[in-house]
């Protein structure tokens, strides 16, 4: 005779992470997407690949190349599909970057390194966002619409439900109405035919709304981005607060966008056997 | 000494009435239709139809030109050949060439309301401003009667699901139609191969149908591999049977997950969800991707990686047997199986008429498994993968097909390891083969079923790829599964179909 269900629901007890009180190995060391290590032309110029070799090198033209004083390479990680081909070519320029904590409160932030000034407008749309979350119960709703997405990003927002992520606990939910959703999370790269959807279930939500674009996909179209088939992301559909990028992103990293937009991400993760530092 | 993994392309170009004709003729003699797709030709269009013939691959085309109005026309084969009647919908759609006396010509996978253009696949690039709106007509309602009402159901789903409308078109309780309507989400998946080398195409390849990213990347390697004749060393092969069982595992525990959702059982739900995250990582534990994305390349692998296969086998064991328990648990519960026992038939003859593929054929006593009827990669060189004995056609037997391919899975997963060694395993890219003009066909068995790409290569570039995912194959007999209420009955045949509608909407 096997176990009955609600004795093996016990067995459950200890899979769930502790993120975000405390960190976790699994976040900490998933690769979710690449960094520039070696970005500024060092004496003597001239190692840094020229912006044709990047392209020939990056499917989705996700790095740049600024010559506006010393030359500077950057990676656009709202573009990047992690597909680590820049890391396999110029390994002394691009490295993983380890650690699922990718999302960004602007689009612009997602480009790296960044400027000076992405830092501040960054910390001024951090306040107001703040402000706007401030007002939302303990407890937040969450719609979800695919708005074309290749599928996996749906298996990583579900994944938030199962007993490792867990996100109930933290009071969060998902709900089948707009009207009663305090945050739309986007997925896919904006089909043509779920733009009228994707509208009439935005308009159906009572403000303030948080708006997650959840993965490359939705942040710039990734590999999809000039087709017929994309808008080049879900930024021209709905007014994006929260953008997390992955292809498709993991749920850490949608759980650290979630977080990001109601403000509670933590200033810094404690160790994860639990002694504080 | 292995043969090299070819799937014997062969095309045979005809005239436009001896196409059709040898089309029929093959199927009345048995060839199952994989699938009919066109190639824009600028004055015309290239039809191609691919069809299997004892379990091999091969391929009919056609020129068909183009009438003084500029639209290519030619006789339907969907009246003769059933099989057809979801590709020349959407042959219709992307290609704008009309198939003559097709019974419904209604748009599936995009709705370009009668003036916008075709994208037209195989020929010169959209721009994106060029969009062809998916339109928001109302869908056609099939079945007329007394007290007749439509409901639909999306594309927003209640859930986090995938859009799609399921448009209900009932007289009351009982259902006599549910029809399927997948273009809110296409993508235009077909272009978005063109013009690119190979090699970056097989991460196009990889998003066709994310829930199944290695199978549709072994089917577009494949294709290539067949056209260039690359063979792929032993390590790799076996890597990518590794890969691909991983991701069968993680689809069929998701559908188990589904199911038991759809029952109400959260212990259930929560214990397959996390057997389910456990596959996802140990994915990422292979190969660092959650979805084994970016590692399968053409001519083996296109990163190369340290396997701990020692104790990635431990993990596997202990999982394997934590999903067995769960599995006994669901089959010791008679409320569970009651839901599932004959909800959702699919007749055998049904299955059989349209060559249905993965486990909803298999589940009807139709078994067109490609590791078994094309052995490819590792499955050349492991034990045969055994075929599960489940054939009653209803949710039952699909869902015990799943558990069954899970333990085979762990099985074949085990075997490979062993067989793999510690040994690190590098790259394998054949980045210097120079790739032939021509077609190749290349297949691969995912979660859902048998994959497909038909792949034209010109100039070492991708001209057209016609890339049939199972799910486009199979979802097409979601109308022929409805027997008792759709509302309590709906959950568990969409979950026990286990389908990806990326796939479908293209
Ligand atoms: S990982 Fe791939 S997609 Fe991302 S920046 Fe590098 S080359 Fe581009």
């Amino acid at each position: 005779m096997p176990l009955p269900w609600a004795l093996r629901g016990l067995l459950n007890g200890t899979l769930t992470t502790r993120y975000p009180g405390r960190s976790d190995p699994y976040l900490d060391g998933f690769a979710a997407t690449v960094e520039v290590v070696g970005g500024r032309d060092p004496d003597p110029p001239g190692v840094l690949p020229t912006q044709e070799a990047l392209d020939a090198v990056c499917p989705t033209g996700a790095l740049h190349r600024s010559e506006s004083g010393d030359p500077v390479v950057t990676v656009d990680r709202g573009a990047c599909i992690a597909c680590g081909r820049c890391v396999l070519a110029y390994p002394e320029v691009f490295a993983w970057r380890r650690g699922a904590d990718v999302a960004a409160l602007t689009r612009g932030a997602l480009v790296v390194p960044s400027a000076d000034d992405t830092e501040e407008a960054v910390a001024a749309v951090r306040r107001a966002l703040a402000d706007r979350v401030r007002g939302l119960r303990r407890s937040v709703h969450i719609r979800h619409v695919d708005a074309g997405s290749d599928g996996s990003d749906e298996w990583e927002v579900q994944a938030l439900l199962n007993p490792v992520y867990d996100v109930n606990r933290l009071g969060i939910f998902f709900t089948a109405s707009p009207r009663h959703a305090d945050i739309l999370l986007v997925t896919g790269v904006g089909a043509p035919g779920m733009r009228a959807p994707l509208h009439r279930t935005r308009e159906a939500m009572p403000d303030p709304v948080v708006v997650v674009a959840v993965g490359t996909d939705a942040v710039s179209g990734g590999l999809f981005r000039h087709g017929y088939g994309s808008s080049g992301g879900v930024g021209d559909l709905v007014d994006v607060d929260v953008w997390v990028p992955g292809s498709p992103a993991s749920p850490f990293s949608i759980l650290h966008g979630l977080l990001l937009a109601l403000d509670r991400v933590p200033a810094e993760r404690a160790p994860a056997d639990g002694s504080d530092r | 000494m292995t043969t090299p993994a070819r799937t014997d392309a062969r095309e045979v170009v005809l005239d436009v009435a001896g196409w059709g004709d040898d089309v029929r003729g093959r199927a009345a003699a048995g060839a199952r239709l994989v699938g009919v797709y066109g190639s824009d030709r600028g004055d015309g269009c290239r039809l191609t139809a691919v069809l299997a013939e004892q379990d091999r691959l091969g391929a009919l085309s056609t020129i068909v030109p183009a009438g003084t109005d500029g639209v290519a026309r030619y006789r339907s084969l969907s009246p003769e050949v059933p099989a057809a009647f979801w590709y020349e919908r959407a042959l219709h759609d992307l290609s704008g060439v009309v198939p003559e006396g097709h019974p419904r010509l209604d748009p599936l996978l995009l709705d370009r309301g009668g003036s916008t253009p075709a994208p037209r696949p195989g020929g010169p690039a959209v721009a994106s401003g060029g969009t062809p709106m998916a339109g928001e007509r109302p869908g056609p309602v099939d079945v007329v009667g007394h007290g007749m009402f439509t409901l639909p159901l999306g594309p927003v789903r209640s859930g986090v699901f995938e859009s799609i409308e399921l448009l209900l078109e009932t007289p009351g309780e009982d259902i006599p139609h549910v029809n399927v309507r997948p273009h809110y989400k296409h993508r235009g998946v077909a272009k978005q191969f063109e013009g690119r080398a190979p090699r970056d195409a097989v991460l196009v390849a990889e998003r066709v149908e994310g829930i199944s990213s290695v199978a549709h990347a072994l089917a577009f390697c494949h294709a290539v591999e067949d056209l260039a004749g690359i063979e792929v060393p032993r390590h790799a092969r076996l890597v990518r049977v590794v890969l691909a069982e991983l991701e069968r595992m993680a689809n069929h525990l998701d559908v188990t997950m589904r199911l038991a959702d759809a029952a109400g059982l959260a212990v259930a739900v929560s214990r397959f969800g996390w057997h389910k995250e456990r596959v996802l990582r140990l994915t990422s534990s292979v190969c660092g991707n959650r979805f084994g994305r970016a590692t399968v390349g053409i001519g083996g692998l296109c990163r190369g990686l340290d396997l701990d296969t020692r104790s990635l086998a431990e993990e596997l064991r202990a999982l394997g047997s934590r999903i067995r328990s769960d599995i006994r648990a669901l089959e010791a519960s008679a409320s569970f199986l009651d839901r599932l026992r004959g909800t959702g038939p699919l007749a055998h003859e049904r299955a059989v008429q349209h060559g249905a593929v993965g486990p909803i054929g298999r589940a009807s006593a139709v078994d067109n498994d490609v590791r078994r009827m094309r052995p490819y990669d590792g499955y050349r060189d492991l034990p045969p993968v055994p075929a599960p004995h489940a054939w009653s056609g209803d949710v039952l037997a699909r869902s015990r097909v799943r558990w069954e391919e899970l333990m085979t899975s762990v099985a074949t997963l085990l075997d490979a390891l062993d067989t793999l060694g510690r040994a690190p395993v590098p790259a394998s890219e054949a980045t210097d083969t120079r790739v032939p003009d021509g077609l190749g066909l290349g297949s691969a068995e995912s979660a859902q079923g048998e994959v497909v790409h038909a792949l034209e290569l010109s100039g070492g570039i991708v001209r057209r790829c016609f890339a049939r995912s199972a799910s486009f194959h199979d979802l097409v007999l979601f109308h022929d599964v409805f027997t008792g209420d759709v509302f309590t009955d709906l959950p568990f045949i969409e979950a026990s179909f286990g389908l990806g509608y990326a796939g479908v909407a293209m």
